[in-house]
């Protein structure tokens, strides 16, 4: 009997690639937070955590069970709804982002081809910039609702730096569009994996510069991270938050760091391509976990290099950021747009 | 005008080069010192497990001496007391009885001895008052305490343990690290 005509194995399929997905990124962003503290300790000459457990391994939970066991302090002046929904946004715009993400090629399990990626979207680029753009909302709602001139300020900062950084950061990736001619990344990763052709970032040097500095300032990392600048702000738009609040506003930071490496992986450096190495010499299933193990590194050093920046260069100020968006990065966009349109027509 | 250190630096206003505008050199050189550190000996010293050996001057918590047979040297005649700049010492006497010869070595001895460790500066000039060898700093420090009276040391506290008897608990009151 069947009561719909659909495809019931997809969908459970799906739902169970969607967990794995959503926890895997929960469960690396929590050992993110506790590798920036290492990485921060270890660039100051210092040892970092290392009580908790072995090499301090447990830190995170310690961390998370400290969050967790804190009041829970809602403003009394506060707009209650908006509030909460703050910090759930932030969290969920962060994680949107893995749906269009291509993880690895497709395994064979139980004679079902299995594609590693939750939605082969046509126009996986174009969600991503939606989505991204949606996580300023986390940041701009959080701090009205907390009815605080510094979280309000830090608001402000927040969401007229994501848009003037997504300029820059969308007229870079036209250019890599131009030469790719295809919106989904899981075209954009096959075709870098196809003999004879680099990875992009051997097309799109600059353009890869202008997204990944792009991206730093979509994450809110220093040197952008305005938003949250302690010294001035006091925390910014999570000043008055507490408890698991704040940790999700903390840990959508971490999220939102591993999806824009796992998408600048994905543009420019070959996404599950594993260099010097032609997949098709492995069984289907084995090429694919590695090639799951190889953008799980790619995003690593992304991330490692993330935090190597922040725990070395101050903090822009909020001039030298309009400055630097505007004046410098869309220009430089632009000039870099132009090439490839004429590069492009010169290869035709 | 004349500058008034030598340490002045005119501070220059030539506009920016192009690579100093770009920033990224500069960002470049930055990172690249961050990342030596990576390969820099930590100075850190793991406390509990890990101690600073302090210089053999150090001047830590007091101890009371014995003398060779374990008696205790202090006759309570006050000097300390007196030479203490922060008054952080007090006494009270006591006559030794007939069969307590084996534990004072004078016929007075202190009955109560208190130092109030907040009080105390660590300066060292009971030390230097006494004529008797009989306090001592060691190259212990004080504990923390969670109230003041517990920072208030009497005779149990500072009286040091027979050589003979408990050695590791004199190396202990004595507090070299080289010991530990």
């Amino acid at each position: 009997m069947t009561l719909l005509v659909l495809d019931w194995l997809l969908i459970i399929e799906k739902l169970v690639l969607i967990a794995i997905i959503v926890f895997a990124s929960l469960g690396i962003a929590l050992y993110t937070t506790f590798a920036e503290r290492k990485v921060a300790a270890i660039l100051q000459d210092r040892p970092g955590p290392e009580r908790a457990g072995p090499f301090g391994l447990f830190q995170p939970f310690a961390d998370g069970l400290k969050l967790i066991m804190k009041e829970e302090i809602t403003p009394n002046s506060s707009n209650k709804t908006l509030f909460i929904l703050g910090p759930g946004l932030a969290m969920t715009a962060a994680l949107m982002t893995c749906a269009v993400i291509p993880w690895g090629a497709s395994v064979q399990l139980f004679g079902r081809t299995i594609d590693l990626q939750i939605a082969d979207v046509n126009i996986g680029i174009l969600y991503i910039f939606g989505v991204v753009s949606l996580g300023v909302y986390g940041i701009m709602i959080g701090g009205w609702a907390s009815n605080n001139k510094f979280s309000l300020m830090a608001a402000l900062r927040g969401a007229s730096q994501a848009i003037s950084y997504e300029l820059a950061m969308g007229i870079a990736l036209i250019a890599l569009l131009m030469t790719t001619g295809s919106l989904s990344l899981k075209t954009i990763v096959e075709q870098q994996m196809a003999p004879g052709h680099l990875w992009n970032i051997a097309y799109q040097p600059i353009g890869f510069l202008l997204f990944f500095i792009c991206a730093m300032a979509e994450c809110n990392r220093t040197p952008f991270d305005l938003p949250e600048a302690e010294n001035e702000l006091n925390f910014g738009y999570h000043q008055e938050y507490s408890s698991m609040k704040l940790g999700f506003y903390l840990f959508s930071e971490y999220v939102n760091m591993i999806m824009s490496s796992a998408v600048m992986a994905s543009l420019y450096f070959g996404g599950y391509d594993i260099p010097f190495f032609n997949e098709a010499l492995l069984p289907q299933n084995i090429a694919a976990l590695v090639g799951v193990g190889a953008l799980l590194i790619k995003i690593v050093i992304f991330i490692f290099i993330f935090m190597w920046i922040r725990w070395t260069i101050p903090r822009f100020r909020y001039d030298q950021l309009m400055n630097l968006g505007w004046k410098s990065l869309i220009p430089i966009a632009l000039v870099n747009m132009l090439i490839t349109g004429a590069w492009i027509l010169a290869k035709l | 005008m004349e500058a008034l250190t030598s340490r002045s630096a005119q501070v220059s206003r030539k506009p920016m080069s192009l690579a100093e505008r770009l920033f990224l050199p500069a960002i470049f050189k930055g990172m690249g010192i961050t990342f030596s550190h990576i390969f820099k000996k930590q100075p850190t010293i793991r406390y509990p497990e890990q101690r600073r050996e302090f210089s053999p001057v150090f001047r830590g918590l007091h101890v009371l001496n014995r003398d060779e047979e374990g008696r205790e040297r202090c006759t309570a005649c006050g000097l300390c007391a007196v030479a203490c700049p922060a008054e952080a010492i007090t006494m009270e006497a006591a006559e030794r009885l007939p069969g307590e010869e084996h534990l004072y070595r004078e016929e007075k001895y202190a009955a109560v001895y208190e130092i109030n460790m907040l009080r105390c500066i660590f300066c060292g000039l009971c030390e230097e008052a006494c004529p008797k060898d009989a306090i001592y700093l060691s190259e212990t420090f004080a504990p923390a305490n969670y109230t003041r009276k517990g920072f208030i040391y009497g005779k149990d506290d500072m009286v040091i343990p027979n050589v003979k008897t408990d050695p590791e608990g004199f190396a202990k009151a004595k507090g070299s690290p080289r010991n530990n």
